[in-house]
């Protein structure tokens, strides 16, 4: 069974952004760029699965500049063995990407697709449904376990009021949650072995895809700021400021 | 323009979620119709028809729908959404899952945590855990939006609108409900309740968390947690606050032993007021506690308990 697992490029999670002064975006001249968080949880499950000798291949997709080889490198460090780039200048809405995803699934036709559940620069949380969607695959979203088992998958999700477990018949699509796993660290044996791992490069046009977003962004503006606080000096001032001033308790 | 709302509920339950999800939805258009999907849920139905606002309520009612499950629900929302120009869910894990996939369906984007309506294609929404605000415009003729409740109040009961039965049944084949473990608690929701008191890794373990639980008592909180508390397995993942975990917005909201990462404001900085409670002066949460108290917790919240009656 291939594994199929999609890796976005996306600013570093402890980088706080700034919001450009002509409200066009956020500035990212400079900023440190990575693997959003839960694709590495999506790479690093993908590649346990192959160790236990479920998956066969583990296939990154990456859709994007080119820069977002650099991470779709780091995932083949991490454990995966080829890789395919769909080249574009920006990155699409996440419809247009999970257009573009469905068409790599119908010319590789994974058993499974593992890919996080959300991506920490438009904090969307859609790709991996819409993905399901389109290609008519059952989904496991927000997943804290994985079972594969013959030709079936066990997702545990977390959900608000607690835990659900599914059943899906395979083909199928996991979208992964922080507890999930704990991703490895690339080692650099693996780091170097990865820059000779098959990498195809793709167009959007190729997969005859329209990534034409029909969302515009009219401004982009940086959050309200808190007025600054007050710091106390024990319980006692804390519960009279918040009973007299704030009046928040009784 | 008429809209579809998606009501949030546990079959026995209208959730206050959906209260504000029509708060929101008045601001889109006039014309308001809530589905409530679930098995055996009649009486969820009828509350759902108190809601003021709402001029139709449709009701299906079947097994394959007990779950949630959104290879169905996302279906059974298709099936309907022709006859609207805005479809709303919250931005809940029940709505998260299956949106999407109705976008995807109606070949439409979806519009992810809608804070503010501007107009009936312009929506306000966070980006990058909340460090910027977008303002979007959808070009879509169906939008397709999940909603922040947190940043709407509820809409009141009193109303008495029509209930239409959907006999609709979508049981897709391919996915089976196992069992679900949910958290029981006396204590209000997180995402309702009027005040948090959350704990982080500061916190030790798990046990400790009674302190907490022994102060929400005293006011009527519910208790939160950071991700690192949740993942040390102090606390199930149901209470995690933050980009990833839930939002919140109440009116008072207390971080005890919590540093304060991006991702973990990204759930509370919409609080009124945030007290933090941090043995380290520098820790990045005091830079937006309204109070702040620099003490170990283990002191503080002994005395914080017995002041309170
Ligand atoms: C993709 C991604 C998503 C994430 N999503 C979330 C999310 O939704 N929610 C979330 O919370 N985090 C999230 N995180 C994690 C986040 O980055 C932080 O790691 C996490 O919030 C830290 O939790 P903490 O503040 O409890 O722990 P720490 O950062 O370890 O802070 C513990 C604090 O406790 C204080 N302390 C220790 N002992 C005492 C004592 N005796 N008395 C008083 N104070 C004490 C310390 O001074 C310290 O400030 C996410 C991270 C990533 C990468």
């Amino acid at each position: 069974m291939k594994v199929l697992v999609p890796v976005k490029r996306v600013i570093d999670y402890n980088v706080k952004v700034r919001v450009k002064s002509d409200q066009t975006g956020v500035d990212l001249t400079n900023a440190k760029m990575a693997m959003n968080p839960f694709c590495e949880i999506a790479v690093e499950e993908a590649v346990r699965l192959k160790e236990q000798g479920i998956a066969s291949e583990v296939i990154v997709v990456s859709i994007g500049p080119k820069a977002c080889q650099e991470q779709m490198r780091n995932a083949m460090a991490l454990g995966a063995d080829r890789g395919i780039h769909i080249e574009c200048n920006e990155f699409p809405e996440s419809l247009q990407v999970a257009k573009l995803l469905a068409k790599v699934v119908e010319q590789e036709s994974p058993g499974l697709v593992i890919i996080g559940k959300q991506a920490i620069d438009s904090d969307n949380n859609q790709t991996g449904q819409m993905l399901a969607a389109l290609t008519d695959m059952p989904q496991g979203t927000f997943a804290s376990k994985v079972n594969v088992a013959g030709q079936s998958v066990q997702v545990t999700r977390e959900i608000d009021g607690g835990l659900q477990t599914l059943t899906l018949s395979l083909p199928a699509v996991v979208t992964t949650d922080l507890r999930l796993n704990e991703p490895r660290f690339a080692k650099l044996p693996d780091i170097m072995k990865a820059k000779r791992k098959p990498l195809a490069v793709m167009t959007t046009e190729e997969l005859g895809v329209d990534i034409t977003s029909r969302i515009s962004t009219l401004k982009v503006t940086p959050p309200p700021v808190r007025a600054a606080g007050v710091m106390v000096e024990n319980v006692a001032e804390l519960l009279t400021k918040l009973r007299n001033e704030a009046k928040v308790i009784s | 323009m008429s809209i579809l709302v998606y009501a949030e509920h546990d079959n026995a339950q209208l959730k206050t979620e959906t209260h504000k999800l029509v708060t929101a939805a008045l601001q889109l258009g006039e014309k308001v119709h809530i589905l409530v999907a679930g098995h055996q849920c009649g009486a969820v139905a009828r509350q759902a028809a108190s809601v003021e606002g709402v001029s139709e309520v449709f009701v299906a009612d079947n097994e394959a729908y007990a779950y949630q499950l959104a290879e169905n629900i996302g279906a059974l929302v298709v099936s309907l959404a022709d006859n609207y120009s805005h479809v709303v869910a919250a931005a809940t894990t029940t709505g998260k899952n299956f949106m999407p996939r109705v976008a995807a369906l109606l070949d439409v984007a979806q519009i992810s945590d809608v804070i503010a309506i501007e107009s009936a294609d312009t929506f306000i929404r966070p980006i990058y855990a909340g460090n910027a605000i977008a303002t979007v415009q959808s070009q879509d003729s169906i939008k397709v939006m999940t909603v922040r409740v947190s940043a709407f109040d509820a809409a009141a009961e009193g109303n008495d609108a029509p209930l239409v039965e959907l006999d609709t049944v979508i049981e897709n084949q391919q996915v089976t409900f196992e069992h679900a473990e949910m958290t029981k608690s006396e204590r209000p929701e997180l995402t309702a309740a009027n005040i948090v008191i959350s704990g982080g890794r500061g916190m030790q373990d798990g046990e400790n968390f009674s302190m907490l639980e022994s102060i929400a008592d005293k006011l009527g909180a519910a208790v939160g947690a950071s991700r690192a508390a949740v993942d040390a397995g102090f606390v199930p993942n149901d209470m995690q606050v933050g980009q990833t975990g839930k939002i919140v917005a109440p009116q008072l909201y207390i971080a005890v032993g919590i540093s304060g990462a991006i991702q973990h404001l990204a759930g509370m900085k919409d609080a009124k007021v945030i007290v933090a409670i941090n043995k380290d002066p520098e820790a990045p949460i005091f830079q937006v506690a309204d109070y702040g108290l620099v003490a170990d917790l283990f002191i503080a919240l002994p005395e914080l308990d017995s002041a309170l009656t």
